[in-house]
């Protein structure tokens, strides 16, 4: 239950505005990526493209590829819903539907869309998804309660429990932990390793010691200059990018000289 | 130590006056102004007027001169703005008084609210100011026809004005199209309401036929004057849901649609029921445009759709400026006050029923 992604020679643009140019990286399935680099070098940008949340915004369009498994995101005819359903995202602040209880977020995907779900099978979903962001134990008493009453860590999980209730290929994480506390972001770090044994698992991360502990492999983007467009400088294991990088600018800010 | 500890006053609160200051200085700047208007012939605005403007003065001397520059600007900070609150109160206090004190008398008259004025004549009115009887005849008829055209008004401008801001707020991106849509909505907020009783007069005169009068035109000309303030309103409201609710619903793979309808509207929807609520009070007490559409009955009319409809605005109107009585006004003075205490009650109700609204609706945040 989980895809690859490989990406071609993708530009992304904010109206005329080049933000990031000629990306090309393969993701592999069921592996944790984590994209780091300085402020505004593109990093959340590209991740968006990956399930077409970049166009979203007024303005906003791609050039080049995406596939998942072979299939171009961004060929004729697709449904940018279709791929949404496929991959997941998880936003820097925790959003949960305030308008709906605990239980209610986590089957958003499925009761929006109007899926027919027995009350059996929906108890069932919940429970799992909310065993699988490790919230399960600390809301099953109050499931009926609404979500905005939950911490900002336990928001964040019910936040993740949802994206996983819909059960998609891949999960993208937009700095997951920005809004957290130390604890609250063990708990998702911990939950980031388990993700990974079902999902193909993306992170956008300022925080160079995260990337270090939770990913697989670990993309470096810089920008040369404001106004000039984000580039994907070096993309590898994350023990080689944080041990031994290859490229200057990388050694640079992993070693903390800039940044 | 023990003189430490029994000090009176403690040095950090060195300078300052003590708490009943304001009311010694307002007790003299009564005292004194009840004096100074018994000089020049006393009424009791100017007591007011004056007491006041000396209170202020005096509170802002004292202050000066006791505690310095700064905390005498603070007072005088501080009179400025209880007196502006106080002023914008005073017609407010008074509308409500004037209205409970001339209306009780005809809203407790048996019958006022359950009948209608037909066949009630002058001669009526007559026969009870000179026997000195209660009054007969009420506001049934007015009360029904302003209930069935707001309501109808309502079912019109609820639907066009929320799919309008929707439209803006969705899907307008500052559009030429969505810049249109908001120039004329402000310029609709404008409109005198006479005007657009003549526009659903005039465009109901021709299409259906001249002379055409009923609720249903008073309800077109009411919902011109609330489609904006509806889309006004809804569209506030729709502009503070927070863009992440949308990104989260679209990245869950639910179509936009859809997440207008089970994510945005659900979200606002407090806001947009309380401001449809305050539309409708902004409307219920129109009286032109209802007078050019609708006309004038003094019998029940249950069809919003044909025949002229009484209201209660043009109930008051013709009660004060054709009594139905021209030699003994009296009673249909009674009947007038009466009505706009009824008015204003059904204003303060609506008022009462989108906080209601409002907090029941309210997305819930306990734990």
């Amino acid at each position: 239950m989980s895809k690859r992604i490989d990406v071609k020679d993708l530009n992304v643009y904010y109206g005329n505005f080049l933000a990031v140019e000629d990306v090309n990286i393969n993701i592999e399935a069921k592996s944790v990526t984590a994209f780091i680099g300085p402020s505004g070098c593109g990093k959340s940008t590209f991740l968006r493209t990956l399930n077409r949340m970049h166009e979203v915004l007024p303005g906003a369009r791609v050039e080049g590829e995406v596939l998942l498994d072979g299939d171009n995101l961004y060929g004729p005819g697709v449904d940018p819903v279709t791929v949404r359903s496929q991959i997941g995202m998880v936003f820097q602040r925790p959003n949960p539907f305030p308008t709906m209880s605990i239980r209610d977020n986590v089957l958003a995907g499925v009761k929006l869309n109007n899926k027919k779900i027995s009350k059996g099978a929906a108890d069932a979903l919940v429970e799992k998804s909310l065993m699988g962001a490790n919230l399960w134990n600390e809301v099953k008493d109050r499931l009926d309660k609404p979500g905005s009453g939950l911490s900002g860590g336990q928001q964040q999980r019910l936040c993740i429990a949802r994206a996983i209730a819909v059960e998609p290929q891949v999960i993208l994480m937009d700095e997951p932990c920005s809004a957290l506390d130390p604890i609250s972001t063990l708990a998702i770090e911990d939950l980031i390793n388990e993700l990974k044994d079902q999902y193909t698992v993306v992170i956008v991360t300022h925080n160079m010691q995260q990337a270090a502990r939770v990913s697989d492999k670990t993309a470096f983007f810089n920008i040369a200059g404001t106004g000039k467009p984000g580039k994907l400088i070096e993309f590898g294991n994350t023990h080689t990018i944080f041990s031994n990088p290859t490229q200057k600018a990388t050694e640079d800010y992993v070693s903390g000289r800039f940044g | 130590m023990t003189a430490t500890i029994a000090r009176k006053r403690s040095a950090l609160t060195k300078g300052q006056l003590p708490k009943f200051a304001p009311y010694i200085v307002l007790a003299v700047a009564l005292v004194v102004g009840a004096a100074i208007l018994a000089l020049i012939g006393f009424n009791a605005f100017g007591w007011g007027l004056v007491s006041a403007i000396l209170f202020a003065i005096g509170l802002v001397g004292w202050s000066g001169a006791v505690e310095g520059g700064r905390k005498a600007k603070d007072k005088l900070a501080t009179c400025l703005v209880v007196g502006a609150f106080l002023i914008a109160l005073l017609p407010l206090v008074s509308v409500v008084w004037t209205v409970l004190v001339n209306g009780i008398p005809g809203l407790i008259t048996p019958g006022f609210l359950g009948t209608s004025m037909n066949g009630v004549t002058g001669a009526f009115d007559n026969k009870i100011v000179e026997e000195g009887t209660k009054v007969v005849g009420g506001v049934y008829h007015a009360l029904l026809g302003t209930i069935q055209i707001t309501l109808l008004a309502t079912v019109i401008s609820v639907p066009v004005g929320l799919m309008t801001a929707i439209y803006l707020v969705e899907y307008g991106n500052d559009r030429p199209l969505a810049r249109a849509i908001t120039f004329f909505v402000d310029v609709m907020t404008g409109i005198p309401s006479i005007v657009a009783g003549l526009f659903a007069a005039a465009f109901f005169f021709a299409v259906v036929g001249p002379g055409t009068k009923t609720g249903a035109v008073a309800a077109v000309a009411l919902s011109v004057l609330m489609i904006p303030v509806v889309v006004r309103s809804s569209e506030e409201m729709l502009k503070i849901v927070p863009n992440e609710l949308r990104e989260a619903a679209y990245a869950l793979g639910v179509r936009k649609w859809r997440t207008i309808l089970k994510v945005v509207i659900p979200t606002a929807i407090s806001g947009i029921a309380s401001g449809v609520t305050l539309a409708i009070a902004r409307v219920i007490g129109e009286t032109a445009p209802i007078l050019v559409t609708a006309g004038f009955a003094t019998s029940i009319n249950n069809n919003v759709f044909g025949g002229w409809m009484a209201s209660l605005p043009t109930f008051i109107y013709t009660q004060i400026l054709n009594p139905t009585s021209p030699s003994n006004p009296g009673p249909s003075d009674q009947r007038a006050w009466g009505a706009a205490l009824v008015l204003i009650i059904l204003v303060m109700l609506l008022n009462l029923g989108a906080r209601l609204i409002a907090r029941l609706f309210a997305p819930k945040t306990g734990r």
